[in-house]
């Protein structure tokens, strides 16, 4: 395609300077972001790093406040996906943006058909349509019925077309977010080879993706954000697993925090029976079978990246997905978790990652949402008097200082961290056993995370038992007794007493690939 | 009711709205409130607002409740057409009272149960289930009555229909007192709270431990249940059941008082007595429209309007301008965050 | 291969697996002369629910277009016996009048974001209204061209005839077809049905399909409109009652998703002759009552819905729905 000799000609992307902000929120902030010709190109980040954001400010879905952008040496600012894609940046993301209902050829070609009998007021040319298809697709060694729906195929495949799609539209850039995230090893593997094949013919791809293993199997380059800010750019042979995570969590890993409380005696603790109790238990494409116990008055930590399976953990805990292998038990009892109110009859709580859309219920008042949890329990034919709703929710207003002008205010007018302790309040209304806690702390002011951090080790206290998700490594730190690594959708490591620290746990997440059978 | 309806100044355009629509009537016609005592019941041109309303406002009680877990019932005409079809049938069959208001209301609890199970178990969008026995639900009712218009004298059915009750209009009280029930039901239970909660955010909701299933196929249910009422009333009122023309179209009457009411078509909070109210204001428009010598005609148009306006008022794009009144954000809105940056675990639901 | 067709064949199989019973049942009933009555008296069915399929596979819902048709009807008959008009011109402006309301329906939906549901409920009490006001009554249309237009047919040996109407439908239903799958607006209109978001994401103009889908719907209401007139000899504002309902089954039971993104213009047209012949088989039998129709409508379309609701399980690949109380 282009001469791929990058000293004599300009870089294939130049990104300089780039800032963009949301009210006042900096999302991105002088960003620095290169991109050659024929390279693949990690571009890492925890979340809120900015990587959405650069990506969209790429593709024109924002439009920039500062920087430029330059395609080969030439300035370019696209205000629209089309536009950009004209301009030689293709872009594939995660849920495939193509469409399942239509068939591959159509998908391949929607909106530049070959046409017959002029363009304008012309017939599609179908016939055309399918045998290019097929030549297009002929690389990626997809030989597939390009008139089959395109939803029949695997996401793998699905991918594929995405790409060819955009590569067929002339891309040069070709940025891939997440593409992997729904995939299964060999699928990944398929997606490998055609990545690598478009990489020797001289396209840069720019590569998004939460699995290490695989920016060091494929990546000639990574680049790391953090907190809308370039944190480096360095060649991946010269980039040892440790310090990219340490780039990715922005911390030195000298002065890593050790844990605040000293361990408690690990022999009498595990002599104790746990609460629950969970074996072989996982579900396919989404987390590996885990071994996992929960003893009362115990903080369990999940750790990992994002998108190492953490989440995923914590819902299965829940029962709000369904696992397809293993047992839990609670109590010694075998039991089933079909759906949350299976949970909640056992006396788990379930506070979401997505507050917003799993969490609260918007739209109704501070009272009721937290009620509702307790009130479902109780079942609709024993209503909650409303007197003593007020009195649950004024005392956990209290209790944990939730700032509302009333408890009747609309939830959705609070902010994050108090939608989040009306949540907390909302399960600890009901006096459960297991508090399933998902990224408690996310997108919450410093005053309040603090406060839910002293909430967390309280109720440990009074002996609730707590599964906890955070991607703030020193705050698992702080309040677990145990921490459990995930990697790539796999529990790699348990780390308990002395062990729990948060240069061990850097340390579990950039192991190399090799599963530490979890203890039993 | 005002404890979980909206506040009542966000009421306020619903009765206001009602109370311009009497307003303007009563400065076309200074005799519009006179109400006077005949044979023990009252006349007047307010009362026949009350009466003729009666039957969109009993279907719009149901249909608030199905609107608020963001479904709706088309099948309410259908479902009016075969309770009053099975009322006239078997009362000329010579069956008792007791026995035909049971078979009736019978007939509409199971046809919302049926609409309910596509709906809640079925998981089939709201429109395309109902669809099915606003289609079917005619021909049933055809059935039922052998494509005869069914008529009977008996006069306890006809009672329900042209009685009245303290001088009252007995569609009126029955359209009060089955308001009072529906409202003291869910008011009184949790009902109401899970109903709103599911309306609002059905997977939060769920994951709260709300048996969201067995409260979808409950509101469909009591729809049924309140239409069958409101074909009593009408086959009570005309002493007969025509199954081809009973109840024809006012599934979207019904659905016109709701939106007119207040009660949002993305589901969430509800306020039945403002449908109630919504309908009300409809009939008097139709009346007043009636009353004025405009020709009838003009009263879809006039309809039409009305709906355009409220639900321009909902609508998105124009809200962005308009200011809303009510409590300000505590903070500004959270940016954007474009993309979830976690997998979704749950793809594919 | 075979499940992506697979509403389309089951919708054909119960067409012609019915054709066959009811042949059986009643010698004469394998005419041309009965086929051809299926096809004129379900002529203005079969146009409306082409522009329906239409809307319905771009994500949308048209309840207007019964009271499109109604108005039509009327507006025909006042230009023609009232204004003097020629009918070719009547037919000219009522085209442009019906496509116009449909266009503005789609500008608003699109504009307002909207529930087409509702806008389009709107605009059915408005087409209503609008005839009401022109006139309320039945108005004979008297034109000669209007007896020339009904007597103009292909006729066959035994009796048999296509006429205009019927050959206008299929006329519409070719030109449906071509216009689904050999244009880019018909890709455009599958995309939009898919995903919107994505639709756009590959440059569909969502805004412009949205308004010309519902333009098209209009259009055709106004043809259906046309064709009723020519059937009726009549314009009457409270003519094509429901006739909303009976495209919308028509183009569920032919395998349309409700969702949009799915389904064929065949289909459809196979559905419109499946309510026909319902209907001609009860009006041979005799002793069957007319209501059965609606109930076997109302299970078909059952039925239909059930099966595609298994299907776009398959389709997806994702069976599993997340676990919810």
């Amino acid at each position: 395609m282009t001469d791929p000799t990058p000293t004599a000609s300009p870089p294939l992307l130049a990104v300089r300077g780039l800032s963009k902000a949301f009210l006042g929120v900096q999302a991105l902030d002088g960003v620095d972001f290169t991109v050659r010709h024929g390279e693949i190109h990690a571009l890492l980040g925890e979340n809120g790093a900015g990587k959405s954001t650069l990506i969209k400010t790429l593709t024109g879905v924002y439009q920039r406040d500062a920087g430029t952008v330059a395609l080969e040496g030439r300035p370019i600012a696209p205000r629209g996906v089309e536009e950009a894609q004209r301009l030689h940046i293709g872009t594939v993301y995660q849920e495939v943006n193509l469409l399942p209902n239509l068939s591959v050829a159509e998908n391949l070609f929607l909106g530049r058909q070959p046409m017959r009998f002029g363009m304008r007021f012309g017939l599609v040319d179908r016939g055309a349509m399918r045998r290019r298809a097929r030549a297009v697709l002929i690389p990626y060694g997809l030989s597939l019925d390009v008139t089959a729906p395109l939803g029949r195929f695997s996401v793998a495949t699905q991918q594929i077309v995405a790409i060819a799609r955009a590569v067929d539209m002339s891309a040069k850039v070709l940025i891939l977010d997440e593409p992997t995230a729904s995939l299964d090893a060999q699928e990944v593997a398929v997606l490998f080879k055609v990545m690598r094949t478009l990489r020797s013919r001289g396209i840069g791809i720019v590569f998004v993706t939460h699995f290490l293993d695989q920016v060091y199997a494929l990546c000639d380059r990574i680049t790391v954000l953090r907190n809308g800010r370039l944190v480096g750019e360095r060649r991946t042979v010269e980039l040892p697993r440790l310090d990219l995570v340490a780039m990715m969590l922005g911390r030195e890993l000298e002065a890593a925090a050790h844990r605040i409380a000293p361990p408690d005696d690990e022999r009498e603790e595990d002599a104790r029976p746990p609460l629950v109790r969970f074996r072989g238990y996982g579900k396919a494409r989404s987390v590996e079978p885990f071994d996992l116990d929960i003893r009362p008055g115990e903080v369990v930590g999940l750790a990992g990246l994002l998108g190492s399976g953490r989440t995923e953990t914590a819902r299965l805990v829940f029962g709000m997905d369904r696992a397809d292998r293993g047992e839990a038990m609670v109590d010694g009892q075998a039991v089933r978790l079909r759906g949350p109110r299976d949970a909640i009859r056992l006396g788990f709580g379930f506070c979401p990652e997505d507050r917003k859309k799993e969490g609260i219920v918007g739209a109704l008042s501070v009272r009721e949402n937290i009620i509702l949890a307790l009130q479902a329990r109780q079942g609709w034919l024993r209503p909650i008097p409303r007197r003593r709703q007020e009195e649950i929710a004024d005392r956990f207003i209290r209790l944990l200082d939730i700032r509302t002008p009333h408890a009747e205010q609309p939830i959705q007018l609070l902010s994050g961290g108090n939608q989040q302790k009306a949540l907390l309040a909302r399960w600890l209304a009901t006096e459960p056993r297991l508090l399933i806690l998902d990224e408690p702390t996310r997108g919450i002011d410093v005053g309040a995370h603090a406060e839910i951090i002293r909430l967390i080790e309280r109720l440990c206290a009074d002996g609730m038992a707590l599964l906890v998700v955070s991607s703030e490594l020193e705050e698992i730190v702080a309040y677990s007794r145990r921490v459990v690594v995930l990697r790539d959708r796999r529990h790699v490591a348990e780390l308990r007493g002395g062990e729990v620290a948060v240069d061990r746990i850097v340390a579990a997440i950039a192991s190399e690939s090799v599963p530490v059978e979890p203890r039993p | 009711m005002t404890r979980s309806a909206p506040g009542p100044s966000r009421n306020l355009p619903q009765y206001g709205a009602l109370a311009a629509v009497l307003l303007a009537n009563w400065l076309l016609f200074p005799d519009f409130f006179s109400i006077r005592l005949q044979d023990g019941r009252l006349f007047g041109s307010l009362i026949d607002v009350l009466n003729r309303g009666a039957p969109v406002a009993l279907l719009a009680i149901g249909m608030t409740m199905v609107i608020a877990t963001r479904g709706v019932d088309l099948s309410v005409g259908a479902v009016m057409a075969i309770s009053g079809a099975v009322a006239a049938t078997l009362t000329q069959a010579g069956w008792g009272l007791a026995p035909v208001l049971a078979a009736a209301l019978g007939a509409g609890l199971l046809c919302g149960l049926w609409n309910g199970l596509l709906v809640a178990v079925l998981r089939i969008q709201p429109i395309v289930a109902t669809l099915i026995l606003m289609v079917a639900g005619r021909g049933i009712a055809q059935l039922v009555t052998e494509g005869q218009i069914v008529t009977f004298t008996s006069p306890g059915l006809a009672f329900i229909g042209s009685g009245s009750f303290l001088t009252v209009p007995m569609p009126v009280v029955i359209t009060a007192v089955l308001l009072g029930v529906t409202a003291l039901l869910v008011r009184t239970t949790a009902l109401g709270l899970m109903i709103e909660a599911v309306g609002v955010n059905r997977l939060s909701s769920a994951g709260a431990g709300v048996n969201t299933p067995v409260v979808l196929v409950a509101v469909y249910v009591w729809c049924g249940l309140c239409a069958a009422v409101a074909g009593l009333v009408v086959a009570a009122d005309i002493r007969g059941a025509d199954a081809n023309n009973a109840g024809l179209w006012l599934e979207l009457d019904a659905i016109l008082a709701v939106v007119v009411g207040g009660t949002s078509l993305l589901g969430g909070r509800f306020g039945l007595l403002l449908s109630v109210v919504g309908a009300l204001t409809i009939q008097a428009m139709n009346t007043g429209i009636l009353l004025s010598g405009f020709k009838p005609e003009f009263n879809l148009i006039v309809k039409a309007g009305v709906l355009m306006v409220v639900l321009l008022l909902q609508s998105p794009t124009l809200t962005l301008f308009l200011p809303r009144p009510g409590p300000r954000p505590v903070r500004p809105p959270t940016p954007p965050r474009g993309k979830p940056e976690s997998p979704s675990p749950s793809a594919g639901a | 291969m075979i499940h992506r067709f697979l509403p389309l064949l089951v919708t054909t199989a119960v067409l012609v697996v019915g054709f066959l019973l009811c042949a059986a049942q009643f010698p004469n009933f394998a005419s041309l002369r009965v086929v051809g009555n299926l096809l004129t008296d379900n002529a203005f069915l079969g146009i409306t629910a082409v522009g329906m399929t239409f809307v319905i596979l771009s994500g949308g819902i048209d309840l207007s277009v019964g009271a499109v048709i109604g108005f039509t009807t009327v507006l025909l008959a006042v230009l023609i016996e009232q204004g003097g008009w020629h009918p070719l011109s009547a037919f000219a402006v009522a085209l442009a009048v019906a496509g116009g309301f449909g266009a503005a329906m789609g500008a608003v939906i699109h504009v307002f974001q909207m529930p087409p549901f509702i806008v389009t409920l709107a605009g059915m009490f408005v087409a209503r209204g609008l005839g009401f006001v022109l006139s309320t009554d039945s108005i004979p249309i008297n034109h000669p061209l209007y007896a020339e237009l009904g007597d103009l047919a292909l006729r066959f040996d035994g009796g048999g005839k296509l006429t205009l109407p019927a050959l206008l439908m299929l006329g519409v239903v070719a030109a449906a077809v071509v216009c689904a799958h050999w244009t880019r607006f018909g890709a455009n209109l599958y995309a939009l049905g898919g995903n919107r978001q994505s639709a756009e994401l590959m440059g569909v103009p969502v805004g412009r399909t949205t308004v010309a889908v519902y333009a098209l719907s209009g259009l055709l209401a106004g043809l259906a409109g046309i064709v009723f007139s020519l059937y009726t000899g009549a314009g009457y504002s409270l003519a094509a009652t429901g006739v909303e309902l009976d495209t919308i089954t028509a183009v569920v039971i032919g395998g349309t998703q409700l969702t949009g993104g799915y389904g064929y213009v065949i289909g459809t047209f196979i559905g419109v002759l499946i309510q026909g012949l319902i209907q001609t088989y009860i009006t041979f039998d005799g002793s069957l009552s007319s209501w059965w129709t609606k109930i076997a409508i109302g299970v078909l379309l059952f039925v239909f819905i059930l099966l595609q609701k298994g299907l776009l399980a398959v389709w997806t690949g994702r069976g599993g729905t997340p676990a919810e109380a």
